[in-house]
């Protein structure tokens, strides 16, 4: 029983990091309409940007994941201008394309600058807490709390703001009529920023519990697509549930099937789901 | 007809230079260095055709091939490492189980459309990576398969030699070639490119979109195992790298740079990208930095490749010769031609 | 008997774009369907064309039923057609947009292709010969070699038209062929129609210029919001108090 909890509460950790990476790529795909293959990079040089202000600048966890949010958040937006502006007008998979030139551009950067080793942001809130029989560190409390507040500031931030309602009504509808006298280059810098510092936000959350390492966003990026194609590709309640849906199977399945092959099961999930439905779980329009 | 003639005289004239320069290279090679890369660079280049038939005339972008050509090095690894099965044996085999599981994953990946297909893909991709990885009793997981056979001989003809097993190579290559080729001039490849083009005019003019769709990824996955079999030969060390989804988007890029939807697009940019990594050793780190790069600038400039823009030039100047043509000799059949197409504009 | 619909029905979400409509066409005839924008006459096209699949009622072609088949048997089956927004292979010239067109009527393979088999040179010869003669038959002869991006958007039209019919159709659904070119090639567009017509093929047609309607059309079926109003010959269409009605009351666009 107290393993069930404690899977439980492993999984929506799991889940809250999924959550804050998912959230951004459905956002961008919401606005932009291309898979941004990047995206997983991004939360990756997150986490070394926080890394690097902790321990070479000796600054505090939260300070430095604030200065990791505003790096990203230009770095979203040079993203957006240098290669996703550019491409607007090409055909689809050729965004992919150059989505993915981004992704092996931003890998092969890290492992210049930085090499290929494993490092571990300085965990600070690493004291365990024992709630009704089960133990739990602090930092994965953090992560699930800070990721909650996350979702409701970016929540707040679409409802009752005239520039996030703009991205909603994007997002949603690409082409209607509403959308005009909205400054369309805006809305899409603002977005990458957006969701480059949520990327940002999950790897200072998770990094004291997971590693930092170059190759840290390939695999996050495959299963955030798993999560969007599972919620809708552009739905963000759709990213949220699919997050929380992924994290909790992968963590109880990692405890009571097979722990080797955790990480299919991600992917076994979305060729699950696509064999039965080609078009996606929460498909909108007809045909 | 006349056109045509001397269309498929530039092309046998093509085959020709590149069969009698490609015999001739480990003779006039200076090191036998530079044949391990060409030999490595023609089997990468294999592979690149299949991507090329999927990628470029049908225009879906998959991102499964290495998997696919890790499916093949495996198979046939497995094949002659645990059963003793003689390369011309485990080949093949590699080479109709590839098919056969590319196949299946296109009965369901092709009723997918757009950005789900391309994520579909590499989610099959990712899978057979993962399985290769912790499938540990069978395939050795992260220590791989090591210290598997050479290519069987045949008869007299022993591929032990790095130029015998160069030839062996160039032999799949050539086959890979000729039979892209010919699918590509004829009425199915025009099938392929017409549904890259507009998937819905090809269904309303009675095309089966699907069957089409499947013959060729079909096809891409048969080249692709036999490209990976051929790698499992030679190597004869296999680990689940070459299963990578790291691995396809280097195809990709070798596709890019040729130019894809063209015949030497594939092989261009392989030998191109492959020699340039290998003459800029010192800068290994810095490789996947300048080919990310590449990789946005070539799309987005350059989407025919190398090859591409070289028909384009050709083109260019043809017209420009034309035209002094004509002013020298007044009113030619070509400007009569010109001038009606003219008018109907 | 060619083609018989019986309450067919196509839901978008909420919105009905077909209510329940029962139309047949007879061998040989040219019929039009004409309605206000947004009537659902391109949405009864993509209905019997296979194009969409219908939500409710049935579709029958040449006394077999078709609700069910999929998009491409109905080129195979003899229905062929052209789409509103012109719809071409851009990426080729006008021949070789007609030579993809007859694929559905070769028969050759991969092996064929790869082994360059006879029949791989009759099937290439025949459709290079359909092609040619369709050419011929559109007017297009001239601007063979072009690439489909540089002709008129007349000669666009006509080769749409064309591509519809080197896949030999019993049955030419033409959705607004006259429409965005001028008073002259409208004309010529008619006389077109009417050779097709005179070859034996049945011609459907949807538009908007009434003039050319009424003086092709045997029999015109009216749609106003997804469901048949009225149906019967140019005149008495003409006199139609629902249909004068439907033009006048909606967003008119005669
Ligand atoms: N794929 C679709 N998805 C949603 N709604 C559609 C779709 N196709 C058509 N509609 C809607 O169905 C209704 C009928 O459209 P349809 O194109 O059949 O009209 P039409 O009579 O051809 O008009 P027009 O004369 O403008 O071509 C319209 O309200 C249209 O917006
Ligand atoms: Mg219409």
């Amino acid at each position: 029983m107290n393993l069930l909890i404690q899977q439980t509460v492993n999984g929506l950790t799991l889940g809250s990091i999924y959550c804050l990476v998912a959230l951004g790529l459905t956002l961008i795909y919401g606005i932009m309409e291309v898979p941004n293959f990047a995206h997983g990079h991004l939360y990756m040089v997150g986490g070394y940007v926080t890394f690097f202000m902790m321990t070479l600048y000796g600054l505090n966890y939260w300070v430095s994941a604030i200065i990791s949010g505003i790096v990203l958040a230009v770095l979203g937006i040079l993203l957006e201008r240098l290669v996703f502006n550019p491409m607007r007008n090409s055909p689809s998979s050729n965004k992919f394309i150059a989505a993915v030139g981004a992704m092996l551009f931003l890998e092969a950067s890290a492992r210049v600058l930085w090499g290929s080793d494993f490092r571990s942001i300085p965990a600070i809130y690493d004291n365990v807490v024992v709630m009704g029989g089960v133990r739990l560190t602090e930092q994965r409390l953090i992560i699930i709390a800070g990721a909650v507040i996350l979702m409701v500031a970016l929540y707040v931030f679409i409802k009752h703001t005239m520039i996030g309602s703009t991205i909603e009504a994007m997002a949603q509808n690409r082409d209607g009529a509403s959308l005009v006298g909205i400054d369309v280059n805006r809305v899409a810098m603002l977005t990458f920023a957006v969701a480059s510092i949520l990327a940002s936000a999950a790897a200072s959350l998770a990094g004291p519990i997971f590693l930092v390492y170059p190759g840290m966003g390939s695999l996050i990026i495959m299963k955030a697509f798993v999560i969007i194609v599972i919620g809708g590709m552009g739905s963000i309640p759709g990213a949220v549930l699919g997050s929380f849906i992924l994290g909790l199977t992968e963590s109880l399945g990692a405890t009571y099937l097979s722990s080797n092959y955790k990480d299919v099961v991600a992917f076994a999930i979305l060729v699950l789901i696509l064999s039965i439905k080609p078009s996606g779980l929460f498909a909108k329009g007809a045909r | 007809m006349l056109d045509g003639m001397k269309k498929s005289n530039a092309k046998l004239i093509a085959y020709g230079g590149f069969l009698a320069v490609a015999i001739a290279f480990p003779f006039i090679s200076p090191n036998r260095y530079y044949l391990t890369v060409v030999t490595l660079g023609f089997i990468y280049a294999i592979a690149v055709y299949g991507l090329n038939l999927i990628v470029g005339y049908l225009g879906q972008l998959s991102l499964a091939q290495a998997g696919f050509f890790g499916l093949g090095a495996y198979v046939s690894g497995l094949l002659s490492l645990k059963l003793h099965l003689s390369f011309w044996i485990s080949l093949p085999m590699a080479a109709v189980v590839t098919t056969l599981v590319a196949l299946l994953v296109g009965l369901i990946s092709f009723r997918t459309r757009g950005h789900y297909f391309v994520i579909f893909t590499l989610c099959i991709g990712v899978i057979i990576n993962l399985v290769i990885e912790k499938w540990d009793d069978l395939t050795g997981g992260v220590r791989g398969l090591i210290g598997i056979p050479r290519p069987t001989s045949i008869g007299p003809i022993d591929f032990i030699s790095l130029e015998s097993q160069y030839y062996l190579v160039l032999f799949f290559l050539s086959l890979t070639i000729f039979v892209m080729s010919q699918i590509a001039s004829s009425l199915v490849g025009r099938t392929f490119k017409s549904i890259r083009n507009s998937e819905e005019l090809a269904a309303t003019l009675g095309i089966n979109v699907m069957r089409n769709k499947l013959l060729a990824f079909g096809i891409a996955a048969f080249f692709t195992g036999i490209a990976g079999a051929l790698f499992a030969g030679y190597i004869r060390f296999i680990g689940p790298d070459i299963s990578n989804p790291h691995l396809t988007f280097e195809f990709l890029l070798f596709l890019l740079i040729g130019g894809q939807a063209t015949i030497a697009g594939p092989l261009v940019g392989t030998l191109i990208a492959t020699g340039l990594t290998e003459s800029l050793q010192f800068m290994q780190e810095y490789r996947m930095v300048v080919f990310g790069a590449l990789l946005i600038i070539i799309v987005k400039f350059f989407p025919g490749g190398l090859v591409g823009a070289a028909m384009k030039l050709k083109t260019k100047i043809e017209k420009r010769m034309n035209k002094a043509n004509k002013s020298v000799n007044a009113p030619s059949k070509g400007e009569n031609h010109a001038a009606k197409n003219r008018g109907f504009n | 008997m060619l083609l018989k619909t019986e309450a067919l029905t196509k839901n978008f979400g909420g919105l009905t774009a077909l209510n329940k409509v029962d139309f047949e066409i007879q061998e040989s005839e040219i019929v039009a369907i004409i309605g206000p924008n947004g009537a659902g006459k391109s949405t009864f096209f993509n209905l019997i064309s296979g194009y969409y699949p219908a939500c409710s009622g049935t579709i029958s072609f040449l006394g077999k039923d078709m609700t069910r088949t999929p998009t491409h048997e109905f080129a195979c089956r003899g229905i062929g057609r052209t789409f509103q927004t012109t719809n071409l292979f851009t990426d080729s010239t006008v021949l070789d947009n007609l030579i993809i067109g007859y694929r559905s009527k070769t028969k050759m393979g991969m092996l064929d292709a790869i082994f360059n088999t006879s029949r791989a040179r009759r099937d290439e010869g025949a459709s290079r010969e359909k092609a040619t003669e369709v050419l011929e038959f559109i007017g297009l002869t001239e601007v063979k070699g072009q690439p489909v991006g540089n002709i008129s958007q007349e000669a666009a039209k006509r080769l749409a038209i064309g591509l519809a019919l080197v896949t030999e159709p019993r049955l030419l659904l033409l959705d607004e062929p006259a429409a965005g070119v001028n008073h002259g090639e409208t004309n010529e567009l008619a006389k077109l129609i009417k050779k097709i017509q005179q070859t034996g093929t049945t011609v459907c047609l949807i538009e908007h210029k009434v003039q050319m309607v009424m003086n092709l059309a045997h029999r015109i079926m009216v749609l106003n919001y997804g469901s048949k109003i009225a149906e019967g010959t140019p005149k008495e269409i003409s006199n139609n108090e629902r249909v004068i009605e439907a033009y006048l009351g909606g967003t008119a666009h005669a």
